[in-house]
């Protein structure tokens, strides 16, 4: 009898202790193992991608020319490819190039995406109508030849810029095909949650806080900034992280078929692309060197899918009964 | 009613304009020029000038900015600003939206020489129709009963078996999807030594052996090849025996192609059905003890296949585009492959023309389905 009181009373503390709304969404995602595995893979991505240099045995366009081809063995776990490079170190130092895109893309989306969302659905009107024409002038574009389209166009103007600003080794080191990879996937990506975070706006702009926020005199760019975006922010957290996938899968497509990062630049994209070539004349031993890193890209992509999906239900509790 | 539909109309052109400015201008900066390409290295400057006369690229590229003072000294005169006019569309802009509606848009200059790219568009389009339609048509017939089966019977093992299902087709990178199914359906029988039959190889292989024009008459109508083995062609005796031995080989790219089409579809219908179930009207329906059939019919499905139609309008303007990777990796002579070889080639009047003949069916499909939306939805017919 004393005993369940007790535990009861235990219980009742603890609850009370996780009221704070962030505990309360941790503590459900991490009851979702789907969403724990995506949380690991996407850890486990991040931290590669960070000790990339400590990590890889060898440089990512380090050749060895006497070791080419070569199935896995002690000194190449993974095997070399057709140059005689270490394919682990290379899909080491691939995860470094996509969590920079992604991270830099989803910021570029952020930057674009939120304000111009806010003030649409924020003021309404001809403000509102301005840029929901613009979004829907750039979603009339099919996505990936767009994107090709702006990589091509801007690729030279920063090559010449780089160069006129005695930048030359910038130029021809090939870092700056991550500029226009960011630049390109940046500029598609905003509109979809310009539009979002707009419908977010609208929906939260009516309702009593912000006119109670108003009427003790709260400058406008505050109200929004401190009270709308806060509360239309969970569904904007959702739609972020399963974007974020979707963004590490279009830069494998754009290095896939040579728009984005150059061959001795690592990408899961055009390593698969180089690979593939040969994957047709020697099969058994480069069908390796295809699958791990399109596995790879994959497992990303679910695992911020899975998350989003936990995300989602953990920010909407009511949704998920 | 009549004034979205008015205003809808009036902004298609405008869309449509700047849609066309933007892919234009894009391509007019990319980098090669192509009459240096047409002429090559050894060119006299003499040459090139000539050239570039001849085909308008000393031409002002999209406004010309002496037309305003010539309209301001016609005006001026008291006649017609005619001649400025004139001089306001003989831009290289207004020049190529001219040769465009006329189905001139441009030559090919490296990977298909002088070929006009209308031409090469055109007899490349019905492939990519075809195959994206039947992948389309399946992706529906699979996906809406998926999806209202796992609407009514949400959170059972069977609910959660399609959703994961359907999350990892839509994850799953078709450069993840594409080796190994091809692994798995052709290439087997290399590493385990086994002969597979001779159906997998067909299934998983390549469409290398024929071309284009070939394709076109094997399946030039696919969908008449597949009812009927089509009508004969006139000069190709055993184009029949082409076919039948090419037929397996679409198996895997169809397949692959639906798998999105599924995800989406069940994944939407539902979405909506759960929506739809939770309103007051199927309550109320289900309170005057209607027969669930009868309300899952008459009261639910029909409000929760309204987001559908949506979907279905844009797959049906996105059935211009080709899949990129689907098509170059099977070796289909569609739209997506042509997409992929200008992409290699640098080939910027096919992508312009791609990028445009895309962007005009996406956006007739959108201003159609606002057309016919109201048709469906009573609810929309009162806004304004």
């Amino acid at each position: 009898m004393t005993q369940t009181t007790l535990s009861e009373f235990q219980r009742a503390e603890d609850s009370s202790r996780m009221r704070s709304p962030w505990l309360q969404i941790v503590r459900r995602i991490v009851k979702n193992k789907f969403a724990l595995v995506g949380i690991l893979v996407i850890f486990l991505i991040v931290f590669v991608a960070l000790f990339a240099n400590v990590l890889a045995p060898y440089g990512y366009d380090a050749q060895n020319l006497d070791a080419k081809e070569q199935p896995p063995s002690s000194a190449h776990w993974l095997g070399t490819d057709a140059l005689g490079r270490d394919m682990l170190s290379r899909l080491i130092f691939g995860a470094r190039s996509a969590v920079f895109v992604v991270l830099l893309v989803t910021t570029v989306n952020l930057v674009l995406g939120v304000p111009l969302g806010a003030i649409a659905g924020y003021y309404g009107g001809w403000v509102d109508a301005l840029i929901m024409r613009i979004v829907e002038i750039l979603f009339a574009f099919p996505g990936l030849l767009f994107v090709f389209m702006i990589a091509a166009t801007v690729k030279p103007v920063i090559l010449g810029w780089a160069r006129a600003n005695g930048l030359a080794d910038l130029a021809r080191s090939g870092y700056l095909d991550y500029a226009v990879v960011i630049i390109a996937l940046g500029f598609v990506g905003w509109g979809g949650l310009a539009r979002f975070v707009r419908d977010q706006v609208m929906a939260v702009k009516v309702r009593d806080f912000v006119l109670g926020a108003f009427a003790v005199g709260v400058p406008t760019w505050k109200v929004i900034y401190r009270h709308i975006l806060p509360n239309a922010l969970a569904p904007i957290i959702v739609l972020l992280s399963a974007g974020m996938g979707f963004i590490a899968l279009s830069e494998g497509y754009l290095s896939y078929l040579g728009i984005g990062l150059q061959p001795p630049n690592p990408s899961w994209g055009n390593m698969m692309a180089e690979n593939a070539g040969r994957y047709w004349r020697t099969f058994p031993q480069s069908i390796w060197l295809v699958w791990v890193p399109a596995l790879i890209l994959t497992s990303i992509v679910l695992a911020f899918a899975f998350l989003g999906d936990a995300l989602n239900e953990a920010l909407n509790p009511e949704i998920s009964d | 009613m009549v004034a979205i539909v008015v205003r809808r109309l009036l902004w298609l052109p405008v869309v449509l304009f700047f849609v066309s400015v933007i892919t234009f201008l894009l391509g007019f900066y990319a980098p090669g020029d192509p009459v240096q390409v047409l002429l090559g290295v050894h060119a006299t400057p003499d040459t090139i000038e000539r050239l570039r006369h001849e085909y308008g690229f000393d031409k002002p590229i999209f406004i010309d900015p002496d037309a305003f003072g010539l309209a301001a000294r016609e005006l001026s005169q008291g006649k017609l600003p005619l001649n400025a006019i004139q001089q306001f569309f003989d831009t290289q802009y207004f020049r190529y939206i001219a040769n465009a509606l006329h189905g001139n848009f441009g030559y090919s200059l490296v990977k298909y020489r002088d070929q006009p790219v209308g031409e090469l568009i055109a007899e490349r389009l019905p492939i990519t129709l075809q195959l994206n339609f039947i992948a389309l048509v399946i992706g529906v017939s699979l996906g809406l009963p998926l999806g209202i089966l796992t609407g009514l019977k949400r959170n059972t093992r069977f609910d959660f078996t399609v959703r994961t299902f359907t999350l990892v087709s839509i994850s799953i990178s078709l450069l993840a999807l594409l080796p190994i199914l091809t692994f798995i359906f052709s290439r087997r029988q290399d590493i385990f030594g086994i002969q597979a039959g001779p159906i997998l190889p067909m299934v998983g292989g390549r469409l290398s052996t024929i071309s284009g024009t070939d394709f076109n008459d094997c399946f030039g109508g696919l969908a008449p090849t597949l009812i009927g083995w089509g009508v004969q062609p006139e000069n190709i005796p055993d184009t029949r025996i082409i076919c039948l031995n090419q037929l397996p080989k679409l198996v895997l790219p169809i397949l692959i192609e639906s798998l999105g089409y599924i995800a989406i579809m069940t994944r939407q219908m539902r979405a909506s059905l759960i929506e739809v179930l939770g309103q007051d009207y199927v309550r109320t329906a289900r309170a005057k003890g209607l027969r669930e059939r009868s309300v899952l019919v008459r009261h639910a499905m029909r409000n929760a296949l309204l987001p559908i139609a949506t979907i279905l309008g844009l797959s049906l303007g996105g059935l211009v585009e080709g899949s990129f990777l689907v098509e170059s990796w099977f070796g289909i002579p569609g739209v997506g492959a042509l997409a992929v070889d200008a992409l290699y080639a640098r080939e910027y009047y096919i992508i312009v023309a791609l990028v445009l003949i895309i962007a005009v069916a996406y956006v007739v499909a959108l201003l159609a389905l606002d057309l016919i939306r109201p048709f469906l939805d009573p609810r929309l017919r009162q806004v304004e």
